[in-house]
């Protein structure tokens, strides 16, 4: 396993941060790169800051000729400004391929999120790779990420030598603290979260550390496709809410977004409501077939994890 | 069993021992919070069967037959007719098969979509396990081997009037297509003296539009509220269709036919029962309305 080595973008984000500490532990060589700092890395992980689309960062896959690389560095509204966003998202994207070409990559993993799919009063529970993304119509902020998921997965037939996987991850909640779902919840115990009068939907969460094993079962074995990454069975928003220590508030929808203002540090914008009445449940079926992955941790375990980390 | 303490809420409060028990050997496997994967919740519905038993038992006094005929483990479809008015039929079946059924089951029915826009109607459907009307939804729920109940008549059954009672409307052919895809026996039922619980005369349209529903009831007692009558709910023999779900539509279409006037000779059966048990209410000198309405 020594001689594999594995380039990280955006290794600096939190799950960035677990993902590289974990594959230096399975044996591997990490490098990573990220325009933000990680100060103290741990021995073993060469961090270098560079923007994905400049051209420094291709000097690092042309100087360590990466066997793997991962891509993390996608940003949410809640991270970017959207000419910022749409820069990030589609361009780095796009010059992440590009990369992995140029230089031999033989496996790339692309991670991509479940919201995608979108949140829509008549769409079904368990939704599987096949379904489109709707997310482009019912939340245009997240148009950006449904892009560079579908860019992505083109790279499948536009780079047929790369073993590309588009893995579609469900919320996750763990020991980083960040993340879409753990911003809404906030930082707080105690900390009272804005939901929509009369609607409670199921939400689908898994642990950072579930997560980063994922990523590590799609980069284990060459593997090809688009797949479905949850954990746990979902759960209610208002029971998420109340077993994370937080205080669920339910507000009618016209008052939404001048409550959620005062209440959160970053309000979502009024198109997410969507999202906090209509459930997005994936099938993650195929990719525990295709990998063998299994989640460890319940959502008690990593609800009660969570609530530890608040405190 | 049931978490921390803020989940002795009042859902549970309003549980009955009997349903708690009954709950108990429901196949159906509950997370740690109580909710299964689909969204079922383990408090929603003891609350819910511990509200219906009183109608099921004492208001309505349904007479089951021929709950042999759902199976005790594994998935089937229940198909029956809808009765006009508010429908009380589905709530009947469920009550029939948690507190007459051995082992108790849960069955899952399908909702009009415009009900998942609807505040806390579509969340309280979730925690009951009532899904969108989706054919992905029906799928999974045979695939876990669950009840399935389907009125293919849908939102055309409730809104027929008084002077079209016990008429079957037209059914929809999406049923037999997911019996045939998902390998699943179907149990047609019949249920008998909805139609009289709320006589429905007219339809207020504007209303409906203004509201945002298909149709809003207005009942011949002009009070929305079901009548006390009798009803009748009879379950008939489970029928096996051979195919895989591919066929034309006029092949489909035969299906369907077949199903039907199982149905309808269910429903046949059903008014000759209800009507004898009516005369014999009547023969002891119970008022009449009770059993036959008010005129």
């Amino acid at each position: 396993m020594s001689a594999l080595k594995v380039l990280i973008t955006g290794v600096g984000g939190g799950l960035g941060r677990l993902l590289a500490q974990r594959l230096l532990q399975e044996g591997w060589a990490v490098v990573g790169i990220d325009s933000r700092d990680w100060p103290d890395p741990p021995p073993g992980v060469q961090v270098l800051s560079a923007d994905i689309r400049k051209r420094a960062a291709e000097d690092v896959f042309r100087l360590h000729r990466p066997t793997a690389a991962v891509h993390l560095a996608t940003v949410t509204h809640l991270e970017a400004r959207p000419e910022e966003r749409y820069r990030i998202n589609l361009g780095g994207t796009q010059a992440f391929f590009e990369h992995c070409h140029a230089y031999g990559v033989q496996r790339a993993v692309f991670v991509g999120r479940h919201t995608i799919y979108g949140a829509a009063p008549d769409a079904p529970l368990y939704r599987t790779e096949d379904e489109p993304p709707l997310a482009a119509a019912t939340y245009p902020s997240l148009a950006d990420l449904v892009g560079a998921d579908l860019f992505a997965a083109s790279a499948l037939w536009r780079y047929p030598e790369i073993h590309t996987s588009v893995l579609r991850v469900a919320y996750t909640l763990g020991p980083t603290m960040r993340g879409t779902l753990a911003s809404y919840l906030g930082g707080r115990l105690g900390q009272r979260v804005p939901m929509i009068m009369g609607f409670d939907p199921l939400f689908q969460v898994m642990h950072e550390y579930d997560a980063v094993d994922a990523i590590l079962a799609a980069l284990a074995r060459p593997l090809r496709g688009i797949f479905n990454v949850a954990g746990p069975d979902p759960l209610p928003l208002s029971a998420l809410c109340r077993e994370a220590g937080r205080v669920p508030v339910s507000v009618p929808q016209l008052l939404y977004t001048s409550a959620a203002r005062r209440l959160l540090r970053d309000p979502l914008p009024s198109s997410a409501l969507n999202h906090l009445k209509y459930p997005v449940v994936i099938n993650d079926a195929a990719f525990r077939a295709a990998t063998g992955f299994t989640h460890r941790l319940s959502e008690q375990q990593l609800l009660s994890a969570f609530y530890a980390y608040s405190k | 069993m049931l978490g921390t303490p803020h989940h002795r809420d009042l859902w549970s409060r309003l549980t009955s021992e009997e349903v708690e028990a009954r709950l108990d050997r429901l196949d159906v496997t509950f997370g740690p919070y109580g909710y299964d994967r689909l969204g079922l919740s383990r408090r929603h519905i003891g609350a819910f069967y511990s509200a219906l038993e009183p109608l099921y038992r004492r208001y309505f006094r349904v007479a089951v037959s021929g709950l042999a005929h759902v199976p005790p483990a594994g998935r089937a479809m229940l198909i029956g007719n809808h009765s006009g008015g508010v429908p009380v039929d589905a709530a009947m079946v469920f009550c029939s098969l948690f507190f007459d059924h051995d082992p108790p089951r849960h069955a899952h029915g399908m909702v009009e979509k415009f009900a998942q826009n609807l505040p806390f109607l579509s969340s309280l459907f979730s925690r009951l396990g009532q899904l969108s009307g989706l054919p992905e939804h029906a799928a999974q729920i045979l695939h876990d081997e669950r009840l399935l109940l389907v009125f293919p008549e849908g939102v055309r059954g409730t809104g027929k009037l008084f002077k079209d009672r016990y008429q079957l409307t037209r059914f929809g052919t999406g049923f037999v297509r997911i019996a045939l895809q998902n390998k699943s026996p179907v149990v047609p039922f019949a249920f008998v003296g909805g139609e009289e619980a709320m006589p429905v005369i007219y339809h207020a349209a504007p209303l409906a539009r203004l509201l945002g529903v298909p149709y809003v009831p207005i009942p011949k007692h002009l009070v929305p509220i079901p009548k006390p009558v009798l009803c009748e709910l009879l379950y008939g023999a489970p029928i096996t269709l051979e195919g895989d779900g591919d066929e034309p539509e006029e092949v489909i279409a035969l299906h369907v036919t077949r199903v039907r006037e199982a149905i309808a000779a269910l429903i046949a059966e059903g008014r000759a029962r209800r009507e004898a048990r009516v005369s014999a209410l009547a023969a002891v000198g119970k008022r009449r309305w009770w059993g036959e309405g008010w005129e």
